[in-house]
């Protein structure tokens, strides 16, 4: 699988609290919580954002609450993956439990400027920014992990094993 | 290798006879939690999986917290779908308005949590419980989901960071401003991944709330739990409230640690955290001349008992300040009436201060007590995001009750010890 779009950069400790507010949170409806993902941080995210965009970030991204509307949000408003220097635990568990992809790289965040060209190649685990002309390797995930994504998270895995 | 208190739960809770730092394990759960918030999607999650049937009625527990008492339509929309699933799979602890309390304030308070448990709940205070020994972490409702129906959950096993504390705390000092100290001491993702254990001879000063407190707090520095070595205090608690069987763990003499800390509680001052992070610390002398608008008092990290009386020793024979709203929420039912019985709530109405029913309501900015902008709250919750107690231009300072009520008092951010001064 590959991902294609451009960088949409966000800094060190972005909080579910700004990805989607918890006003937000009497509905569950993966179409209403994107109408509103990461208005309190970037009122403009909405108009830029294009199917297949990446996020790109800095320290501890999805910090605090355990909203899986978080990951929801974010996957409903097209973009295709979240690379980050870290991940707030909940956050990564939620988003390997319901398919949004998401990749730890140190380096990526430093080189890479909002709007470039971007594109990840899963299987490989190679990020290139084509607008700079550089490559960058991530971890590939674990086994176990790579099972549940590849079942489309963990409900689907959980119904494998109970066959 | 040893084993900490943390990995030598999962190891038996896996069928295991030892774990490793990093080791992807499968681990049967003791309770699984969710609220009204979190909930709806876990259900939603449940029913793709196509049985009919959760996995054990008395270990899964849904307290309908968030926005309740329902503060709108949606929001009752989304509790009357949990509670006809809560009866269609005759779920136990389903508690209605009337009997419910912030969750992870009722849960130990119902006995539902003991020293050895592993709890998942889809909230990521869950953490909480880890003040009574157990195994606690917050996931989200896909876990919830899968949780309900097999009783298990996925985890990478933590590293750890100790914390020995040593000493006993100062006049004025609790377990809020012990907590708020070391999380800007390592700062919101100094923990990340890994388990926060406390230990150390200091613990025998430290009340079950002031670690309650503190093991909630652990998700604030990025912890996958916060844990508490048990004691009599724990055993004593724990004995008074439930009539499940415990398994106290202790941690191998070799178990490995990637950092200790010592902690003196004794030099630890009345700490606050500035917007828009809980690592933003700053200590009594040095919070400056902050205005402020609203006190809330209360939440899951600090609506219980103590937390109350605390409360009532600033405000008693005071006046709340005429520029700031101070709303008091008792965090459970039996909280809400021992504060009555004991007087309390004749000093917060004297005072000036509003008391609500139990609701997590403000913490989140879901009702209850929203800012405007540019309006500034000190409160007693956990989390001082951009926009977390409503509009993205406001501000929370986040502080003990002692902290809170003084500063409800003077109308700006202060220590108690300046009501003395006066």
């Amino acid at each position: 699988m590959i991902a294609r779009g451009k960088a949409i950069k966000y800094g060190n400790n972005v909080d579910t609290d700004v990805i989607i507010p918890a006003r937000y949170l009497n509905s569950s409806d993966p179409a209403e919580l994107a109408a509103h993902c990461m208005e309190d941080i970037d009122a403009g995210f909405r108009e830029k954002v294009e199917p297949g965009d990446i996020i790109v970030a800095a320290r501890n991204f999805g910090c605090g609450s355990s909203r899986e509307h978080a990951p929801i949000a974010i996957k409903a408003s097209g973009i295709s993956c979240v690379v980050a220097k870290t991940f707030a635990r909940i956050f990564y568990r939620n988003s390997i439990n319901t398919g949004l992809p998401i990749l730890e790289c140190e380096e990526l965040y430093d080189e890479t400027d909002e709007g470039d060209r971007l594109e990840i190649d899963f299987d490989s685990g190679e990020i290139r920014n084509i607008t700079k002309g550089k490559v960058f390797g991530t971890q590939p995930f674990p086994g176990f992990m790579q099972e549940i994504i590849e079942n489309d998270g963990l409900v689907g895995y959980i119904k494998n094993q109970m066959k | 290798m040893g084993m900490t208190m943390t990995q030598k739960i999962l190891a038996a809770h896996a069928g295991l006879e030892s774990v490793k730092p990093g080791q992807l394990i499968m681990s049967d759960v003791d309770m699984v939690l969710g609220n009204d918030i979190t909930s709806p999607v876990a259900v939603n999650e449940f029913k793709k999986l196509g049985i009919s049937k959760v996995f054990d009625k008395e270990k899964i527990a849904i307290v309908p917290d968030h926005f309740c008492p329902n503060k709108d339509i949606k929001s009752a929309e989304q509790v009357k779908y949990i509670r006809e699933f809560s009866k269609e799979m005759g779920i136990v602890n389903f508690f209605e308005v009337g009997q419910m309390g912030i969750e992870h304030a009722l849960l130990p308070e119902k006995g539902l949590v003991v020293a050895g448990d592993v709890v998942i709940g889809a909230d990521s205070h869950t953490c909480t419980y880890g003040a009574l020994g157990a195994f606690s972490t917050g996931v989200g409702s896909t876990d919830m989901a899968c949780g309900m129906a097999t009783g298990k959950a996925w985890f990478k096993v933590p590293e750890a960071i100790r914390f020995e504390l040593r000493g006993k705390p100062a006049r004025w000092v609790s377990g809020k401003d012990i907590i708020l100290h070391i999380i800007g001491m390592i700062g919101v993702d100094g923990a990340l991944y890994k388990s926060m254990e406390f230990t150390g001879s200091g613990l025998s000063s430290l009340s079950i709330d002031d670690r309650f407190t503190m093991a909630n707090m652990a998700i604030e520095a990025g912890g996958k739990n916060g844990i508490f070595e048990v004691d009599e205090k724990t055993i004593e608690y724990i004995r008074e409230h439930s009539d499940k069987s415990f398994k106290v763990y202790e941690a191998d003499a070799d178990a490995e640690y990637t950092e200790t800390h010592i902690i003196e509680l004794d030099k630890i001052k009345p700490t606050v955290s500035f917007p828009h992070l809980p690592d933003n610390t700053r200590v009594e002398g040095k919070f400056g001349d902050v205005r402020i608008d609203q006190v809330v008092i209360g939440s899951c990290t600090n609506g219980r008992m103590e937390d109350m009386r605390m409360a009532a020793e600033i405000l008693k024979g005071r006046k709340v300040h005429p520029d700031v709203r101070c709303i008091i929420i008792p965090a459970t039912q039996k909280i809400w009436r021992q504060a009555m019985n004991e007087g309390l709530f004749d000093i917060f109405i004297e005072s000036g201060a509003a008391i609500s029913t139990p609701t997590c309501g403000p913490c989140l900015g879901g009702h209850m007590g929203i800012l405007a902008k540019g309006e500034r709250a000190v409160a007693t919750t956990n989390r001082n995001f951009v926009g977390r107690m409503g509009h993205p231009g406001s501000e929370v300072y986040l502080a003990s009750p002692y902290v809170a009520a003084a500063s409800a008092v003077t109308g700006r951010v202060s220590s108690p010890a300046e009501l003395e001064e006066v």
